[in-house]
C-alpha cells in the first residue's frame, strides 16, 4: 500500500486515541478531502507551467520555462545560485506572484486561488521561519492552527512527526539551542503537519554537515516511499541523483536541460571519467593529445578530465605513452560532471 | 464543519504566544499605572493642589489620571506595533510562515491588528479598574473612557504598522520613541491644559492624535462630555485609525509579495 501521509503518519497513534473525540470529527473532514482531490483527474500533473516569468523590475529572474509535475514523483530543479530556483519554487507555492505565462497548482490559478493551494501543500523555506523561542512541539502546533487543524488532532500529529524526525526528545525544548540540521528536520516536520498533496522544499540540505544531510535525505526518501510528491532544489548532485525521478538544470532562469539523471547522464556526458592530475604543467600539455581518444577533453589549472566510455584503455594508453601523473583514476560520470558542462565551472555571484 | 476565519488564525499566534509571558506582561500592566498615579497625582498633586488648589475644576490627581490612561495606550499601541513587526518580517519571520499557509497579507495584517486591539482592552480595562479604586472616576458615562482608550491606541497603532513593514532596521523606533512619543506624552494636555502652552504651539498640540484622545479620555472620566466635541474628538481618532490601516494593507503588500 503506498500509505500517504493524508491517511496516516507512522505508526505512532494509538487506536484509542484514534477514535477520540477530536479525532473523529476530523477524520470524516479529511476523507472528504482526500475523495475530493482523487475526484481530480488521477493522472493530471500536479502542476503545470507554461511559458512562467518571474520579473524583478527589468530583471528576469524565471525567463520562461515549461514543465509538468506529476503525482508521486520527486522533481528537483538543480542550478548555480542566482539561477532562478527560489524563484520558480515561490510561485509555486503561491507566495510570489506570477510575471507572465500561466501557471496551474493542483488544477488552480494561484492568482485566484491562493488561499485554497495552500492549504493543500506543504512548505520548507529556504530560510527557517520558525518561533525560536516557542517549544519544538509548539512550532509544530501553532503551524497546524493556521490550517484550522483542531487543536487535540494538531498535537497528535505533531507528536508523530517529531517521532519521524527525530526529534522526540527534544519536543519540550525551545527551538532556540537546536542545531541546524534540527531545525530543517524540524520545518521539515512542520510542513507535514497539514498532510500536503504537494511538498515544495528550497534548498533543505544546504548548509548541513554530512551526517545531518543524510538523516535529512533519508527522511525525504521515505516520504517518496509514502507516496508523497516532492519538489526539492538543491546543490548536491550525489542526492540529487539518487533522489530525483526527473530534473531540470536551471540556468540563468531557462532549463538548461531537463531528464531522468541517467538520462542526463547519458546525453551530456559519457559513461566514465579519467582524471589525472600532473606535477608540472610541462607533464600536463604532454598528455593533452590523449583527448584524441576521448569524446571529450576538459582541462583544469590542476588536472585533466577525459570524457569517455572506456577509462581503462585511456589510462593503458597514457601508460604505453610514458605519461606519468601523480595521480589518475577512472570513476563513472555523474550528475555533477552534467551540471559543470551546462553551467560552466566560473563562479556565479 | 465550519472553518476559522483567516484572521483569527494569524491572531491565534499572537494569543499563543503572549501565553510565556502574560505574567510579566499583566505586572507591568497593573503596576506602570499605579506608579504614575502614585508619583504624579499624589506626590506631584499635592504641590500643585496647595498652590493651585484646582485644575479645571478638579483635584491635579482627577486631572492627570485619565490623561495617564490615555497615554499608556499610546504607549502600548506603538510599542505592539514596532518591534513586533519588525520581528514577524525579519527576525522571527513568522509573517513568512504564515504566508506559506492558507492565510493571506491582508489575514496576517488583520490578525496581529485584533492582537494589539485586545492588548489595547486588557491594559486600558486594568487602568481604569484601577481609576475607579482610587475613586477618580466621577459618573458612570467613565464606560466611555474604555472605548475612548482603546481608539486612541489603535489611532497609533495603524499607523506605526504600516511604518513599521516599510523598515530594514530598527533604528527608526528608538527615534520615533524619543522624538514623537515622549515629547507628545509631555505637551498633550496630560499635565496642564494646551492653553498654558504658548500661542503658537497651541494649534500643534491640538493636531496631535494624543491630544485628542486626552481630550476624550478626560472628558468621559470626568462626566463632562459634550456630544459635539466627543464626536470631533473619535472622528479624527478613527480617521487616523482607518488611514493607518489602509497605508498597512499597501505597505505589507509591498514588503511580503515579491
Amino acid at each position: 500500500m503506498a500509505f500517504s501521509p493524508r491517511s496516516s503518519l507512522g505508526p505512532g497513534a494509538p487506536p484509542a486515541e484514534a477514535v477520540g473525540g477530536a479525532a473523529s470529527a476530523t477524520v470524516p473532514d479529511s476523507a472528504v478531502r482526500f475523495a475530493a482531490s482523487s475526484a481530480e483527474a488521477v493522472d493530471a500533473p500536479l502542476v503545470v507551467a507554461r511559458g512562467l516569468v518571474k520579473r524583478f523590475g527589468r530583471f528576469s529572474a524565471v525567463d520562461g520555462v515549461d514543465f509538468e509535475i506529476t503525482r508521486g514523483e520527486c522533481f528537483g530543479f538543480l542550478g548555480p545560485n542566482g539561477a532562478g530556483k527560489t524563484s520558480t519554487m515561490r510561485m509555486i507555492s503561491c507566495m510570489s506572484p506570477v510575471s507572465g505565462g500561466t501557471l496551474r497548482v493542483l488544477g488552480m490559478d494561484p492568482a485566484t486561488d491562493g488561499t485554497r493551494i495552500r492549504a493543500r501543500l506543504g512548505l520548507v523555506p529556504q530560510e527557517d521561519s520558525l518561533d525560536l523561542e516557542l517549544t519544538v512541539l509548539d512550532n509544530l502546533i501553532v503551524y497546524a492552527r493556521y490550517f484550522d487543524i483542531p487543536r487535540a488532532e494538531a498535537r497528535r500529529r505533531a507528536v508523530d512527526l517529531l517521532e519521524f524526525a527525530q526529534l522526540s526528545e527534544r519536543a519540550h525544548d525551545r527551538v532556540e539551542p537546536l542545531s541546524g540540521g534540527m531545525r530543517r528536520r524540524l520545518t521539515i516536520a512542520r510542513a507535514l503537519v497539514s498532510q500536503p498533496d504537494l511538498m515544495i522544499l528550497d534548498e533543505p540540505t544546504t548548509g548541513l554537515d554530512p551526517q545531518a544531510r543524510h538523516l535529512l535525505w533519508d527522511r525525504l526518501y521515505r516520504l517518496k516511499q509514502q507516496g508523497v510528491t516532492l519538489v526539492v532544489t538543491t546543490h548536491y548532485m550525489e542526492e540529487a541523483e539518487q533522489l530525483c525521478d526527473r530534473l531540470v538544470i536551471m540556468d540563468k532562469g531557462r532549463f538548461a536541460a531537463h531528464g531522468t539523471p541517467r538520462e542526463l547522464i547519458d546525453r551530456y556526458s559519457t559513461r566514465e571519467v579519467v582524471e589525472m592530475r600532473f606535477a608540472t604543467a610541462e607533464e600536463q600539455a604532454a598528455a593533452l593529445p590523449l583527448g584524441e581518444m576521448a569524446a571529450r577533453l576538459e582541462v583544469l589549472p590542476d588536472r585533466i578530465l577525459l570524457y569517455t566510455e572506456d577509462g581503462d584503455a585511456i589510462l593503458a594508453e597514457a601508460q604505453r605513452r610514458g605519461c606519468s601523473p601523480v595521480s589518475g583514476f577512472v570513476r563513472r560520470s555523474t550528475l555533477e560532471d552534467v551540471f559543470l558542462r551546462m553551467t560552466g565551472r566560473s563562479l556565479i555571484d | 464543519m465550519a472553518t476559522r476565519p483567516l484572521w483569527l488564525r494569524s491572531f491565534g499566534y499572537w494569543a499563543f504566544r503572549y501565553k510565556r509571558t502574560w505574567r510579566s506582561s499583566m505586572t507591568v500592566s497593573f503596576l506602570e499605572p499605579l506608579l504614575y498615579l502614585a508619583a504624579m497625582g499624589i506626590g506631584l498633586g499635592t504641590l500643585v493642589d496647595h498652590h493651585v488648589h484646582q485644575v479645571q475644576g478638579v483635584s491635579y490627581l482627577t486631572f492627570v489620571a485619565p490623561g495617564l490612561l490615555a497615554s499608556a495606550t499610546m504607549q502600548v499601541g506603538v510599542s505592539e506595533s514596532t518591534y513586533p513587526v519588525m520581528g514577524a518580517i525579519k527576525w522571527v519571520k513568522t509573517y513568512h510562515a504564515m504566508l506559506a499557509t492558507p492565510l493571506r497579507v491582508v489575514d496576517v495584517l488583520r490578525g496581529h491588528l485584533a492582537w494589539i486591539v485586545l492588548r489595547l482592552t486588557v491594559v486600558s480595562g486594568v487602568f481604569l479598574g484601577i481609576l475607579a479604586a482610587f475613586g477618580l472616576t466621577r459618573s458612570w458615562e467613565a464606560v466611555f473612557a474604555l472605548p475612548a482608550a482603546i481608539l486612541t491606541g489603535l489611532a497609533f497603532s495603524t499607523p506605526m504598522v504600516a511604518f513599521s513593514a516599510t523598515q530594514e532596521k530598527d533604528g527608526a523606533f528608538a527615534v520615533i520613541y524619543r522624538f514623537g512619543v515622549v515629547p507628545l506624552f509631555l505637551f498633550s494636555g496630560i499635565f496642564f491644559p494646551v492653553t498654558r502652552l504658548p500661542g503658537w504651539l497651541q494649534p500643534v498640540a491640538l493636531a496631535t492624535p494624543l491630544y485628542h484622545g486626552v481630550a476624550l479620555c478626560r472628558s468621559a472620566v470626568l462626566g463632562d462630555a459634550s456630544l459635539g466635541a466627543s464626536i470631533g474628538h473619535a472622528a479624527y481618532l478613527a480617521a487616523l485609525a482607518a488611514a493607518g490601516y489602509a497605508v498597512a494593507r499597501v505597505t505589507y503588500r509591498r514588503r511580503l509579495v515579491v
